[in-house]
């Protein structure tokens, strides 16, 4: 810059005024669309009853039989999560082993199976796409349409969205690791015959692979404890169902019990969760 | 060597006592839930699941229901964004505390405070706005912004724990109140990561809000919910591929932009 | 009077001594270089004069009042009226140039002004001028993590110099600055200390600068003070004794060989034009 033309003026003025001006020229309309209105909080309708409610929370329900029946709630839930979670290893399983790059003979060069390969691996990613890409929540409600409202429903919810999740991860798990002895086993081409791709599977990926596999297991079984409790929402069975209720009714002794009971599940899982982990490492 | 292979099979033993009691869990919790195979595998609890995903085809594309579902999909973007930007005020707020710049008393209660907003689900948190705020977008925002105020709040007090000090302490050596130092002297070095949360929070929201309007808080949800309790399963089609195109669409943007902001800080 | 030590100790919290029985005043506009070696209690001397720390023991007097026995109101006050430099100025990566000069007034701004001032900054003309002391003028709106470590201590003492204040205190200011900058800058330090009146404390490096520019040295060595001269009695055998524990060589700037000059050399003010 030439010392005796300093500037006087901000050169990122402008920039900066029209960035401001941008961007509340966006969150106008965001806050009309989303009926942003914080006044509708103090309107006396909704202060009362979100005040009835709130008052209704102290002190918790602690009857025997309500106790009872959360303990049942919570046990499902748990049960639930397990379920799901067990279902959906079976979903990913063989999804992300059709997945796997490093499996693939086509991969090694052109073949009349390469095209045939490729094709295979698209479907399967579309089809891990639109399996995670619908939240567990709407198959949950698509299937208590189908089967009535039960544990049944979100079960089979975690087992399409979870397995889907665990199939990507797994393939990517499985591909970032040492992928040399899996690719040495299907490119042996004299006796004994070339391995096949279950043989290339468990002897030349999961061993160096288990220990992430599990462990992200684990982490997800954490997820789907919180999730099967969201999806009692939609009468999908467990603690949420039961909240659900006790909300409707605006029961606030009972939703203070089932919330209480709730943030200790998900502490206990969070602990077990991370216990487990550690003894992995 | 004696000592090794003891302690390898030690260590098998524990392998198969942990898969043995997974193993156990696992079947329990099959027998504990009642879904019988009877129901769930059977040839005609078969038949009749596939009559009813088929009923879900061809989805609903009228121009009607189209625009409808688009509108939809606008306001579910905007319930992310709008929640997501408080949010972002309630973390900078509570952050303060948090990071322990008024001393051990504040700082425990705000993460406590943050703690349960972060432990109670959004579904949760929009239920009970839907009570506070009455049916609509509205509740869905305070729902993500109660919830999301309590995730970033917690990364925000980490990342102005582990910023530099000398800055604010220099401004408050010209004698500068401690809120001035924060904003001249802290908040430039830690503003970029404040972002990339944020950002990144907002990325996740778009996806819960889709789901919030379940429980009455608006956007798809809502529509999906409506929907389906009328048995309409081709216009619930339409919600749902709606869904389905957000959630790539959020992948593909973010994907983009993370490119875009490791190149910008390179 | 500029400051007041007496007797002045200060024990670190991992019980380190910095400094031992330091008495030491300076009257208003009296220009003072502090020498010594490494680890000598420099930098930590001038952080008591900036009420950074608390003395254990000993009495400290700034601009006529007690820090630590003030309100805090009146401590932030004080604060203002105290200018301190940096060896590396601690400034944010992403701050603009202009932003972290004009922040040497946020203890006198009115707080409206001070956030107004990071929208569009509030005085241009007079960041520029006082960066164009030291010939930065150039770089105003440039980002801070953009320049050198020797632009960003002349940044340091542009604040400074922009906040006006009765005390500046100096800690290494030009230890990453070549020696023909290193001169400009302590020269507007001192312009400002003559012109103004202005109390001028520094601890230096480089010896020969120190001779050159301050009419009084203050030789401190393992928290003490070892000599309280003019420049013309300093001798060589002092300056050996002070640095002994370092090196056979004194430090000076680019490693040349100490001459003890004749000092006063006559100081302008650089004002070149803004707008």
């Amino acid at each position: 810059m030439n010392p005796q033309s300093l500037p006087d003026r901000d050169p990122d003025a402008l920039r900066r005024a029209t960035l401001l001006l941008a961007g509340m020229l966006v969150l106008w309309p965001l806050l009309v669309v989303s009926q942003f209105r914080p006044a509708a909080l103090f309107e006396p309708g909704n202060l009362a009853a979100m005040g009835h409610f709130l008052k209704g929370f102290l002190p918790p329900e602690v009857s025997v039989g309500f106790l009872g029946l959360l303990v049942k709630a919570m046990l499902e839930t748990l049960a639930i999560a397990t379920a799901g979670v067990t279902l959906a290893l079976l979903v990913a399983a063989p999804l992300a082993f059709a997945m796997t790059h490093s499996l693939s003979v086509s991969r090694i060069g052109p073949g009349p199976g390469r095209l045939r390969g490729e094709v295979l691996r698209g479907a399967v990613r579309l089809l891990l796409v639109v399996l995670r890409g619908i939240p567990e929540l709407v198959w949950a409600l698509v299937f208590v349409r189908a089967l009535g409202l039960g544990p049944a429903a979100g079960v089979l919810a975690l087992a399409i969205t979870y397995g889907g999740m665990l199939g990507k991860v797994y393939a990517e798990i499985l591909e970032s690791g040492d992928t040399r002895p899996a690719r040495a086993l299907r490119q042996k081409r004299r006796s004994p015959p070339r391995s096949g791709r279950v043989a290339a599977l468990l002897y030349g990926l999961v061993p160096g692979a288990v220990q992430e596999l599990v462990s992200y297991t684990i982490y997800r079984w954490e997820c789907a404890i919180r999730a099967s409790v969201v999806m009692g929402f939609v009468g999908a069975g467990g603690l949420g169902q039961l909240m659900d209720q006790a909300m409707k009714m605006l029961n606030g002794g009972e939703a203070a019990t089932i919330l209480i009971v709730f943030l200790l599940l998900v502490l206990l899982a969070d602990a077990i969760s991370a216990w487990l982990r550690r003894q992995l490492a | 060597m004696q000592n090794d292979e003891a302690k390898a099979l030690q260590l098998c033993f524990s392998c198969v006592i942990t898969l043995v009691i997974a193993a156990a869990v696992v079947i329990a919790s099959f027998a504990y839930l009642p879904l019988g195979p009877g129901r769930l595998f059977s040839r005609e609890a078969g038949g009749e699941m596939l009559e009813f995903f088929l009923s879900f085809f061809p989805p609903d594309l009228s121009a009607g229901h189209v625009r409808k579902t688009a509108w939809a999909a606008v306001e579910t973007l905007a319930v992310s964004a709008v929640g997501t930007l408080l949010a972002a005020v309630g973390g900078l707020l509570l952050c303060l505390p948090a990071s322990g710049r008024y001393g051990w008393a504040p700082r425990a209660l705000a993460r406590g405070l943050l703690n349960l907003l972060r432990s109670v689900p959004e579904l949760v948190w929009a239920a009970l706005m839907v009570l506070a705020a009455g049916l609509g977008p509205f509740a869905g925002v305070l729902a993500l912004g109660l919830h999301t105020t309590g995730v970033l709040g917690r990364l925000f007090a980490e990342a102005l724990e582990n910023t530099p000090k000398e800055p604010a302490a220099a401004l408050l050596g010209v004698g500068a109140s401690p809120a001035l130092a924060f904003v001249y002297g802290t908040l430039p070095g830690v503003a970029p990561q404040l972002l990339a949360y944020t950002l990144y929070r907002w990325e996740m929201n778009i996806r819960m809000a889709a789901i919030l309007g379940f429980v009455g808080a608006g956007g798809l949800g809502q529509m999906l919910y409506y929907e389906l309790s009328l048995f309409h399963q081709a216009q619930a089609a339409t919600v749902i591929g709606a869904m389905l195109l957000l959630s790539v669409a959020v992948d593909a943007a973010s994907a983009v932009a993370r490119r875009g902001l490791a190149r910008a800080y390179a | 009077m500029g400051f007041r030590l007496q007797r002045l100790g200060l024990v670190h919290a991992n019980g380190l001594r910095a400094l031992a029985g330091v008495t030491l005043a300076a009257r208003r506009g009296e220009r003072i270089a502090v020498i010594g070696p490494s680890g000598a209690g420099k930098t930590t001397l001038l952080r008591l004069l900036g009420t950074a720390v608390r003395p254990s023991e000993g009495r400290v007097e700034v601009l006529e009042s007690n820090p630590w026995q003030l309100s805090g109101g009146a401590l932030r006050r004080l604060r203002t009226r105290i200018g301190t430099v940096h060896q590396a100025p601690p400034l944010p990566a992403r701050q603009r140039v202009i932003t972290a000069v004009l922040a040497g007034r946020l203890g006198t701004w009115p707080w409206w002004k001070s956030l107004l001032s990071l929208a569009y900054p509030a005085d241009i003309a007079g960041a520029c001028a006082q960066l164009a002391r030291l010939d930065l003028a150039d770089r105003l709106f440039d980002r801070c993590d953009r320049l050198s470590g020797g632009q960003l201590q002349r940044v340091g003492i542009a604040r400074v110099l922009y906040q006006q204040p009765e005390l500046i205190l100096a800690d290494e200011p030009v230890s990453a600055m070549d020696p023909a900058l290193a001169d400009l800058a302590i020269q507007q330090l001192i312009a400002e200390a003559t012109g103004r009146g202005v109390t001028l404390i520094a601890s230096l490096h480089a010896v020969d600068l120190a001779l050159r520019w301050f009419p009084r040295i203050v030789g401190l060595r393992a928290g003490e003070v070892a000599f309280d001269l003019p420049p013309v009695r300093i001798t060589d055998a002092l300056l050996r004794d002070l640095y002994a524990s370092e090196s056979a060589t004194l430090p000076t700037q680019g490693g040349e060989p100490l001459r003890l000059p004749q000092p006063g050399a006559e100081v302008a003010v650089r004002r070149p034009a803004c707008q």
